[in-house]
């Protein structure tokens, strides 16, 4: 006779529902708290791209979504083996040559959506003092191209280019990796333009919103900063990494240009190095292991270029000045609640600054997946950033201070090895001080005064889909 | 009165998701695995199962997942309860270790990758939640391991009796005479769903179904693969004899093992003492 298994227990059920319940009513709460205001113009969001689910993949191996992804686009630790395996199962049949000749490794996401956002404190040319701004509407995000596997067994390539929704081309990612060099999974070499091996990826997240798509960790910058460094930003240069063969151990060091992932070399002839380093455990029953890790990053950025008529020349820059980011971040399993606490702390050069102070401030985050089942999960996410010495010593100690909370929820109908659907629902805002929010929602503008708190939020609804 | 409600928002948004988290425990138990020291849980797999699982072996472990029609070999019917890799004699049900190890090994060449990412008491919960797709867990027992006596140290005597014994036993003809898979019943041979299967070709150089290692391979022939016409040798060939044929097939692989070296030395100089392997009539 089978054994059948019984469903979870009613208590699961009623979770489940008062999550979505509780759910539900934030975003009803937040649509009240944000109408009702005037229409006027909204920089729209920092444009993060997301490298994202890969359903080529699914269609290469025939696996579900679910098999590599905790929820797509976020990867489980089956998904982050095959990443740093260079997108490769290891059964032997890796090289696309084991493939129909029909076959093509590309992949396209999008999200068509609605959303709402609203920001106050916002300067106009009718408003000189700062007013509320919002914008409602129908929209649409950029289409990423995913085109990523094998050249041949050991050698990975990736190819991202991306095409904003107003029409702007780009290319998100460019590389070629060489796998288990010597036969070894701790000797592996990447060339090109590429995400930094974030433990908390950015690129593989599931926020979307203006508010919530991005961390305050991985873009932050004082106010008045000539700095353009972004830990979320795709960079060119080459890395080294590995991993044990579960890829609970991992390390990666990297070279990268001093361009912040602008091709052309615009910048210096110097150097960023980075690094991280993370172990996984496995004890109890959670959906995955657990994995803490550290990262580090040393950068400059010139200060002088050689010119013409005045104009800079590129790749001429010269005087570097240094700056770091370093930090901790963890991955951990409680049953089905995921929690990913990051903690950092970053410093700049003077002279990368307004003052002749070194500007340095720290950040805090603690984002939480409840992953009911494969196909259904809510999340919700808090950040913190505060400046701990300002670059000039007049500035407010609070001057760029900024919280950061989101909420929401991601359905997938559906669950098969061929494409992915999201229905998408979040909710997000921000409070900066004395700053415009990150975002760049409402006019950009800084308020006129600096102790003023800018609250931004979005409000998205959205069918998040790839193919 | 602003600031409140979005605290209360804030608040309410962490209240749901640690309720939600505490809600999910305590599933019921049927089924069990034990590996080591470690109980698997088949309760606490069904949403793994259907996570990574269901797409190819489908929902009742029938393997008619969504994906099956397009794979080559077909998944494993878990419904039928014969498994090819295993410590246990042929007919008999597999050890959880068995099949802890097979989820955590993957089978090279087909779409089975390894799981081995998977925390082990996930692929525990699994092994436990396989065992619930067939009666027989719950009327038989698995068998008991063969024993495998200490793999004697290389020789090339030792592999010119494999070499005889893998014309005796006529292994070439389903792999061939040269373990290219290619014997002459190569093309004839089904498994137990009639579905067409491949002798194993050692020539591709890659790791065997069941393993990696000498004593892997020792295991393949000894217990047989179940479910394949791949039989079991452990009433044909004595148990240190198997060493002699596990060094000889090794040296069918383009791999550079101990085996293959001193194969390949010897050869140079005694290949000429060395009768043809193949029918009646080859030289044998």
């Amino acid at each position: 006779m089978r054994v059948r298994i019984t469903r979870r227990g009613g208590t699961a059920q009623m979770s489940w529902l008062l999550s979505a319940a509780v759910t539900s009513g934030c975003l009803a709460a937040a649509l009240a708290l944000s109408g009702g205001r005037s229409k006027a113009y909204t920089a729209y969001s920092l444009a993060v791209h997301k490298a994202s689910a890969i359903p080529a993949f699914a269609r290469k191996y025939g696996l579900r979504c679910s098999a590599c992804h905790t929820v797509w686009p976020e990867l489980n630790a089956f998904g982050q083996r095959f990443k740093d395996n260079g997108y490769q199962l290891g059964n032997e049949r890796d090289s696309p040559m084991w493939q129909s000749p029909a076959y093509w490794p590309i992949a396209m996401r999008t999200t068509p959506q609605w959303h709402l956002e609203s920001t106050t404190h916002q300067i106009t040319d009718a408003a000189p003092a700062g007013k509320t701004l919002s914008q409602t509407g129908f929209d649409l995000s950029g289409v990423d191209f995913l085109l990523l596997g094998t050249l041949h067994k050991n050698i990975t390539f990736g190819l991202v280019p991306t095409l904003d929704a107003d029409g702007t081309t780009g290319l998100e990612a460019a590389f070629v990796r060489f796998d288990n060099l010597g036969q070894s999974p701790w000797a592996n070499l990447k060339v090109g333009k590429f995400e930094l091996d974030n433990l908390l990826s950015e690129k593989r997240f599931t926020w979307l919103s203006n508010n919530g798509g991005f961390l305050y960790a991985y873009h932050y910058l004082p106010s008045g900063s000539a700095n353009n460094f972004g830990f979320g930003d795709n960079q060119i240069g080459a890395e080294f990494s590995g991993h044990s063969f579960n890829s609970y151990t991992r390390y990666s060091v990297a070279l990268l240009t001093t361009d912040d992932g602008e091709p052309g070399l615009p910048g210096g002839k110097s150097m960023d190095a980075m690094f991280t380093l993370s172990q996984a455990f496995a004890p109890g029953g959670g959906l995955g292991p657990q994995r803490v890790g550290v990262f580090g990053y040393l950068g400059h950025r010139p200060t002088t270029f050689e010119t013409v008529v005045g104009a800079p020349i590129p790749g001429t820059g010269a005087g570097n000045k240094s700056f770091y980011r370093i930090g901790a971040t963890a991955q951990l399993w409680l049953g089905n609640l995921e929690l990913l606490p990051l903690v950092s702390h970053a410093q700049d050069d003077a002279a990368l600054g307004p003052g002749p102070e070194k500007p340095t401030w720290n950040n805090a985050l603690l984002e939480a997946h409840y992953v009911a089942t494969p196909r259904f999960m809510v999340q919700g996410r808090y950040e913190l950033t505060r400046m701990s010495t300002q670059g000039d010593p007049a500035t407010p100690q609070t001057l760029g201070d900024a919280d950061a909370f989101a909420l929401g929820f991601r359905y997938y109908p559906f669950m098969i090895s061929r494409d992915g659907m999201a229905l998408h629902g979040e909710f997000a805002m921000t409070r900066t001080t004395g700053t415009a929010p990150l975002s760049g929602d409402g006019s950009g503008v800084d308020p006129a005064d600096p102790a003023t708190k800018v609250w931004s939020r979005s409000l998205l609804l959205a069918f998040d889909f790839a193919f | 009165m602003r600031s409140h409600t979005r605290w209360l928002a804030v608040v309410s948004g962490w209240g749901v998701l640690l309720c939600a988290a505490g809600g999910g425990a305590a599933p019921a138990r049927a089924q069990e695995s034990h590996i080591g020291g470690m109980t698997g849980h088949a309760a606490a797999a069904k949403p793994l199962y259907e996570r990574y699982c269901a797409g190819c072996h489908g929902d009742e472990g029938d393997a008619r997942g969504e994906n099956a029609q397009w794979i080559d070999p077909k998944p494993r019917d878990f419904t039928m309860a014969v498994f090819k890799c295993r410590s246990t004699p042929t007919g008999t049900l597999p050890t959880d270790a068995d099949l802890f190890d097979a989820v955590t090994r993957g089978f090279v060449t087909t779409n089975m990758p390894p799981w081995v990412a998977l925390t082990p008491g996930n692929r525990a919960d699994l092994v436990a939640y396989i065992k619930t797709f067939s009666p027989k867990w719950k009327t038989g027992h698995a068998g008991t391991p063969i024993t495998i006596p200490p793999e004697p140290a290389l020789s090339i005597e030792s592999m010119r009796h494999g070499r005889d014994l893998f014309q005796k036993m006529e292994c070439w003809k389903c792999h061939g005479t040269s373990g290219h898979g290619d014997g002459p019943s190569a093309a004839t041979l089904t498994d137990n769903k009639d579905l067409p299967i491949h002798p194993y070709d050692f020539s591709s150089g890659s790791r065997f179904m069941c393993g990696v290692t000498n004593r892997d391979l020792y295991k393949i022939f000894m217990t047989g693969l179940d479910g394949t016409p791949m039989p079991s040798f452990a009433d044909d060939i004595k148990p240190a004899d198997g060493w002699d044929l596990v060094h000889f097939l090794r040296t069918l692989q383009p791999l550079d093992t101990p085996e293959a070296r001193m194969w390949k030395a010897w050869l140079a100089t005694h290949a000429q003492e060395l009768k043809p392997i193949g029918p009646p009539g080859t030289g044998q």
